[in-house]
């Protein structure tokens, strides 16, 4: 191994810290492994809080991220309920209220928090953001009871809310400050399906304009009042106006921090010992740097790190994905394609079952996939393997994806 | 339970209990079983969780779904009759011993 340290000592408990942990025992790492998180209860997946357990269709238990036995078997150290206060760089200690702990690696998967809306009535009861196991459970209670529900942000979290609302039968109005809907990941033209998707469900969608002020009555929301002036009643208000990294512990710890903690190709901050990863990492890409919330990058940076400490260091190309499921229109997202300027459709918008492949500066650089998992899976064999596409090719009559790949893949063969 | 044989692709068998209601996935994540990436947690949406069935289970489980069959057609390794992504494969009462083999790769 080309890195000899003993103990990893990983800070936060999501999907990205806890398969570091899992990766480096899978790696036959011999060391000592602790995750500390500050969560209270053992680790746990979050896509379903937005997704089917929110819809009623995951159970409780069926979220643990692996069972409690397994972190034991496998020399996992696991301490929930630990809020690391401080990162003691030069005597390589992690501290907290009650403890401290040295590490020869630190592996910073501090996560991000959601974005707290900065208006009047925002600590009114009855508005809820979606982010841990204890806010989902808090918002499915208050969807129980609601009739009118207000979502501020029309992101992913935000529509995926929306949609469950709908289907549970209450008012749903949608309020986007940008021009369309999922504006930052999506191109244009699958913001507008999926628009036309939540409108033809019955939700209002309100764009350009922003919450002003949420309006309540004995402490307890009863609308919000918009930008434009119009006055939308609601019982549940629901915010998803992004999220913020946390890197307050790193920032003080004299890492260097710019819309999360800064790393380089091999996801290591400017001390050698501290890696940092998932929702709160900032990591280069071509010639700028970007940060991502998916199971998809923690995972993937998580299993780098671990990879790199026992002795197999490669630098972060992995292909981002995403996936989201909203009025049973399911979205796979591959590449980063917000920011491309040329579009294929292959499939049938009117069906429902439709890719839009993208280019940027001619450079295939990802598809969204609607009800097309096969063609999700192409796209993303495109990228990783670097094949490329051109759009004429891919608008030519009778293109299939599948073919394109196996055509290339034979040729490389 | 059912007994579920996971066979590495270098033949290595690793053999667990699996309750009923539990994927096949699921069972290989909870018993540290390599081989299953499972990306996206079990919602049909990754196709790393790939499968071979043993001919002899082959019947056990509610024929391809159309999602499946479409993702299978682009899993990293090559798809044979008797692939499945192991997500959807669940566990029941009935079950008695299953045995699945793990492809090379799953992405």
């Amino acid at each position: 191994m080309s890195e000899t340290a003993e103990h990893v000592v990983v800070v936060g408990g999501g999907h990205a810290g806890v398969q570091t942990a899992l990766s480096l025992r899978e790696r036959g790492w011999a060391g000592r492994v602790t995750v500390l998180s500050a969560d209270h209860e053992p680790p746990y997946e979050r896509p379903p809080l937005s997704k089917g357990w929110l819809k009623g269709a995951v159970e409780d238990d069926g979220l643990a991220f692996r069972p409690a036995a397994t972190y034991a078997e496998q020399g996992i150290e696991v301490r929930t309920g630990v809020r690391v206060e401080r990162i003691e760089r030069t005597a390589r200690e992690v501290r907290w209220a009650a403890g401290s702990l040295r590490y020869d690696h630190l592996v910073l998967a501090l996560g991000a928090r959601p974005r707290r809306l900065p208006v009047t009535g925002a600590d009114l009861i009855g508005v809820h953001a979606l982010h841990t196991h204890s806010d989902a459970l808090a918002l499915r209670a208050a969807l129980d009871r609601a009739r009118s529900v207000v979502v501020i942000g029309a992101g992913f979290i935000g529509l995926e809310v929306a949609a469950e609302a709908r289907r549970r039968g209450c008012d749903v109005v949608v309020v986007e400050a940008g021009e369309r809907v999922m504006q930052r990941a999506l191109t244009p033209l699958m913001s507008s399906f999926f628009a036309d998707r939540h409108r033809a469900a019955g939700a209002d969608l309100a764009h350009g304009v922003v919450a002003a002020e949420l309006l309540g009555r004995d402490g307890r929301v009863t609308g919000v009042r918009l930008s434009d002036g119009r006055r939308v009643p609601a019982d549940l208000v629901v915010t998803g106006i992004g999220v913020e990294p946390n890197c307050d512990l790193a920032r003080e710890a004299g890492l260097h921090c710019d819309d999360g903690v800064v790393v380089d190709e091999h996801l290591r901050t400017g001390d050698p010992r501290i890696s940092a990863i998932g929702d709160c990492a900032s990591f280069p890409v071509d010639q700028r740097r970007i940060r991502l919330e998916s199971v998809q990058n923690a995972v993937d940076q998580a299993r780098l790190v671990a990879a790199r400490l026992t002795g197999e260091p490669r630098a972060y190309r992995e292909v981002p994905w995403f996936w989201t499921d909203q009025h049973g229109g399911k979205l796979q997202m591959a590449g980063l394609t917000a920011d491309s300027d040329t579009h294929v459709v292959v499939g049938s918008v009117d069906d429902a079952r439709f890719t839009v492949l993208c280019w940027r500066a001619g450079v295939f650089v990802g598809g969204e996939s609607v009800n097309r998992p096969g063609d999700h899976i192409t796209v993303r064999r495109l990228l990783a393997d670097g094949v490329p596409l051109d759009p004429a090719a891919a608008a030519a009559p009778g293109f299939e994806l599948k073919t394109h790949l196996r055509h290339a893949l034979g040729a490389a063969a | 339970m059912a007994t579920v044989s996971y066979v590495s692709h270098a033949g290595e068998e690793t053999t667990v209990e699996v309750a009923p209601g539990t994927s096949i996935m699921r069972g290989a994540l909870n018993n540290s079983v390599s081989g299953i990436y499972a990306e996206c947690g079990g919602e049909t949406m990754c196709a790393t969780c790939h499968v071979y069935v043993d001919p002899a289970s082959a019947d056990a489980f509610p024929p391809v779904g159309e999602d499946e069959d479409e993702m299978l057609e682009a899993t990293a390794c090559d798809r044979e009759s008797t692939s499945r992504l192991s997500c959807g494969l669940v566990i029941t009462e009935a079950h008695d011993r299953i045995v699945v083999r793990m492809p090379e790769c799953q992405r």
